[in-house]
């Protein structure tokens, strides 16, 4: 219960953060409870309602195929949910390992770290485009794509983070009781990595959003059938004068998201270790 | 001494910027070989004759060693042969040069808004520190941050194009062509676009910077010494927090290089960002490895000019 107050502390002190993790568990259960919630069906298509201006039927209008931009709004919040918790996975299942094994095994580390350092010599996007033409299109390979991306961040920080732990007192402390690397790393090391790596988390999430929405835009993620904000934008692009909205929803729609989750960050590393603070704030960025 | 220990410093950082970029030349190589398929029909296209794919086989040596095959890639490369592209049928580099004009343009008018518009608001967000100003510019920097260029792209078409008709809302024809250097007016709303979560970036970069130096002892002592505030803010305090800014500056602008893959695709430029994807959906590889070859070594080389600029203001810095 003190762990738990203890996070939500730097939320009620500051009530713009408190009013991103508001909007962060609304998004979370738009998407969740999208069958229940959701007025029509999104991709059910009514060719005589086609660009309707927001009505009391059609609360954000709908495009140009009769669809309902809500629902489709909310069911594109189930993609973004996917996408985030996929990229945040895979980069975390990856670059944390690398990062821990690079400490604990300095030999190792070198080639590790400096094959990390080789990946970022690569502009994210272009990076993820180059993985999207050899892997294909599709969710999944976005995911795995923008993962790549930042694992190489998540890699950086951990590697920063735990090197730094490894030189703390207590780690020393437990060395020269006679613990082995294995005791060392899962019991000092490892969980003191979990603060940090939540607030790495929360930009991590943030800047998938981005990414996957622009690989949509570009139609090189998910399917054009899929209601993702990214697509929806691509598709509203045709309709700019005539139909407006259908470029405002998706794409306000986006901004929350990925502001909430920014805002959500920034109060996580407020509350954070001062030691963490600089490696997050200068390496958390691709 | 001071000039000893400068080109000491260049040249083991530039050293370390030729291996990255060997190392990368491997994975560029390797890109085409990781494509399902036959490198040849790759590189040729399913279209190809039987005669076309043996003699491209013979030209990269794809019946001889990997190793074999790298270095005669290498060399080509290295005497501007980068392939020829699928769909144009020239030579890659060519294609590459045509699209050179556009982003590098968009590219730098970007970083001017950058510039114009991060430093002097940070500046005074730092100056203000807590007050209705600093809270609105910190605030509205986050948001920026937090918007996809794109969607910004298409409200600027919306307002400045559509509505207003004030602007161009697509396409890019050369300064050298008529109209000269008002045709940069086309480049205006893009650049803004991609200005806009850059200049978020350096805003919050110089904020934060300048508050840290203002901490610092000597600001402190000029301060006791009766130097005007404002003196103390430009010559003290600006001065030594730009050295963060100015290494933000390479950060960003390599980062721009990628960004306006979507940024000039909305606004329909003929740059080399709008060439890479088009080139992934007409399947071109060539092109496509090409493109990201050259914008690893742009990225590369911007990175390193600098981190020698930076070490050059200031001495402290050393090799990480």
């Amino acid at each position: 219960m003190d762990l738990l107050s203890s996070w939500l502390v730097p939320f009620l002190k500051h009530r713009l953060s408190l009013c991103g993790l508001v909007v962060l568990i609304g998004v979370i259960l738009a998407a969740l409870l999208a069958p229940v919630i959701t007025p029509y069906d999104p991709l059910a298509m009514d060719p005589i309602g086609r660009l309707q201006t927001p009505n009391m039927a059609h609360w954000f209008g709908t495009d140009h195929f009769g669809r309902d931009t809500l629902s489709r709004v909310i069911y594109g919040a189930r993609l973004a949910l996917l996408i985030g918790t996929g990229v945040v996975g895979f980069a975390m299942a990856t670059g944390v390992p690398i990062g821990v094994l690079s400490v604990l095994f300095p030999r190792v580390g070198n080639v590790l770290m400096r094959l990390v350092d080789l990946m970022m010599a690569f502009p994210a996007l272009l990076l993820a485009l180059g993985l999207i033409v050899i892997l294909g299109q599709g969710v999944t390979n976005a995911i795995l794509a923008i993962g790549v991306v930042y694992l190489t961040t998540t890699a950086r920080i951990t590697y920063s983070v735990a090197l730094r732990l490894k030189a703390e007192t207590f780690v020393e402390a437990g060395r020269s009781m006679g613990a082995n690397t294995w005791w060392l790393a899962t019991r000092h090391i490892i969980p003191n990595l979990v603060s940090p790596l939540l607030v790495q988390a929360s930009f991590v999430f943030a800047f998938a959003q981005l990414g996957a929405a622009s690989l949509d835009f570009l139609g090189l993620g998910a399917p054009p059938d899929i209601p993702s904000w990214g697509n929806m934008l691509a598709e509203s692009r045709r309709y700019i004068t005539r139909a407006p909205w259908l470029l405002f929803f998706p794409g306000a729609m986006i901004v929350l998201t990925a502001f909430s989750l920014n805002l959500v960050g920034d109060a996580l590393r407020d509350r954070l270790d001062p030691r963490f603070r600089d490696e997050l704030a200068n390496k958390g960025k691709p | 001494m001071l000039l000893n220990f400068f080109t000491s410093y260049a040249m083991r950082r530039t050293g370390a910027a030729a291996v990255t970029m060997a190392a990368a030349s491997v994975i560029i190589f390797a890109f085409i070989h990781l494509i399902p398929g036959d490198p040849t029909y790759v590189l040729l296209g399913d279209g190809a004759t039987p005669e076309q794919a043996e003699a491209l086989s013979k030209k990269m040596g794809l019946d001889r060693p990997i190793v074999v095959q790298y270095f005669t890639w290498a060399v080509n490369v290295l005497q501007g042969d980068l392939g020829k592209s699928l769909f144009f049928q020239a030579p890659v580099l060519e294609i590459i040069a045509d699209g050179a004009e556009t982003s590098l343009l968009l590219a730098g008018i970007t970083m001017v808004w950058v510039v114009l518009i991060g430093i002097p608001i940070g500046m005074l967000s730092a100056t203000r520190q807590g007050t209705a100003v600093d809270q609105t510019a910190s605030g509205l920097a986050m948001l920026f941050a937090s918007v996809p260029t794109f969607w910004v792209g298409l409200y600027l078409i919306l307002i400045f194009a559509a509505w207003l008709g004030w602007l161009p809302s697509s396409g890019y024809p050369s300064i050298f062509e008529e109209d000269g250097l008002y045709n940069l007016r086309y480049l205006l709303l893009p650049s803004l676009a991609l200005a806009a979560p850059n200049a978020a970036l350096i805003l919050r970069l110089t904020r934060a910077s300048m508050l840290d130096v203002a901490r610092q002892d000597y600001v402190r002592t000029a301060r006791a010494k009766g130097i005007r505030p404002w003196q103390v803010t430009t010559r003290h305090i600006f001065r030594n927090a730009l050295l963060a800014v100015v290494a933000a500056f390479g950060f960003t602008l390599a980062g721009l290089i990628s960004e306006a893959v979507v940024t000039e695709t909305v606004f329909s430029l003929p740059g080399i960002g709008r060439l890479v994807v088009q080139s992934i959906l007409r399947r071109d590889y060539p092109v496509i490895q090409g493109v990201i070859l050259i914008i690893v070594m742009l990225y590369l080389t911007i990175n390193l000019g600098v981190d020698l600029i930076n070490r050059y203001l200031d001495p402290r810095v050393e090799l990480e």
